[in-house]
């Protein structure tokens, strides 16, 4: 890989404090606050998730209008488009029940470490180690699943 | 005394403590996106982290090919974790005030060297299990809920949109079936 642009990094770091910062303000780093809402009980989780969403919708419109690539990396504006196929839906549900069941997703866990909550490196021993047993399936795997008959 | 209007009653109802966090917050997260989108063109997600780094551990074939991302991750989540401890030293120890800023009153605070810090009353086997759960889901699902739900559908992306309404539907499914079955907190 080429060397990469000498700002690159403290944008990255910058981008992420940001960001950190925003799941703390908003209490989203909270698996309680996140839990209430789950349960309906304060809905005011919407406003992160939509509030985040339109923000870097806007960009993600307007940049490419601007400028036909990134400064720092030259790359081109591109959205973020994923194939679908049946791992969205079953990878979601599998997502939706540890969700449900911690209160925590991987951003609000590393944020949440951060105001000081130590008892949730549990979720992130967790997470890391699902990381990992779904990769080492994946990894190993025959390659058949084009012949699966389900 | 004279009620509420109804409109009032309801979003008191449904927003017990406002919106100005949960706003302001929102927007912080989406700028941070931005920054990094606008000077690299990079739509950061925060769990494909949890792959990357373990490339620098494990040989899988899975988590190597993210060897060329793995560096600059970690300074993003280097990033999320210090802002956390910035928003910690600022607004959660009462240093800064605002009124947007509404301070709740769920899990325990602790004060170390005059920063008020947090901490969950979730019990540990909730987010353990709840977290394994997070790993493997978020990764076979090609996303989270900053990836799907941050830039996905900031991206108008159909993929995200179902992505985000899978997870956010069994979520809350699943919350309220443990709730009920009287786990708590």
């Amino acid at each position: 890989m080429a060397e990469r642009h000498p700002l690159f990094k403290p944008l990255i770091f910058v981008g992420g404090l940001v960001f950190g910062v925003g799941l703390g303000f908003s209490h989203m780093a909270r698996p309680e606050v996140v839990l209430n809402f789950l349960q309906f009980e304060d809905l005011g989780l919407l406003f992160v998730m939509f509030g985040a969403a339109i923000v870097s919708g806007v960009a993600f419109a307007l940049l490419p209008r601007i400028r036909d690539t990134a400064p720092i990396t030259g790359d081109p504006y591109e959205r973020r488009l994923k194939p679908f196929d049946r791992n969205v839906l079953v990878g979601g549900a599998v997502f939706g029940v540890g969700w449900g069941l911690s209160g925590i997703c991987p951003g609000a866990a590393y944020a949440s470490l951060g105001t000081g909550n130590v008892t949730i490196l549990w979720a992130l021993a967790g997470m890391f180690l699902g990381a990992y047993l779904q990769g080492y399936w994946r990894s190993n795997r025959p390659r058949d699943t084009a012949s699966r008959a389900d | 005394m004279v009620a509420d209007p109804v409109p009032l009653q309801l979003a008191a109802e449904l927003f017990p403590n406002g919106i100005g966090r949960y706003a302001v917050g929102g927007l912080l997260v989406g700028l941070g996106t931005v920054l990094i989108y606008a000077g690299t063109g990079i739509p950061a997600g925060a769990s494909t982290f949890l792959e990357s780094t373990l490339s620098y551990v494990s040989d899988q074939s899975r988590f190597q090919k993210y060897v060329g991302s793995r560096d600059w991750r970690v300074v993003f989540t280097a990033g999320i974790v210090l802002g956390g401890a910035a928003f910690a030293a600022t607004f959660q120890s009462g240093l800064v005030t605002s009124p947007l800023y509404e301070p709740g009153t769920t899990g325990q605070l602790y004060d170390v060297a005059g920063v008020t810090l947090w901490t969950t009353g979730v019990q540990p086997w909730r987010l353990f299990l709840g977290g394994v759960l997070v790993g493997v889901g978020t990764r076979v699902g090609k996303g989270c809920t900053s990836g799907h739900g941050v830039c996905g559908v900031g991206s108008a992306s159909k993929t995200s949109l179902i992505g985000v309404l899978t997870f956010l539907t069994v979520a809350i499914g699943t919350a309220q079936v443990v709730a009920a079955l009287g786990v708590s907190p």
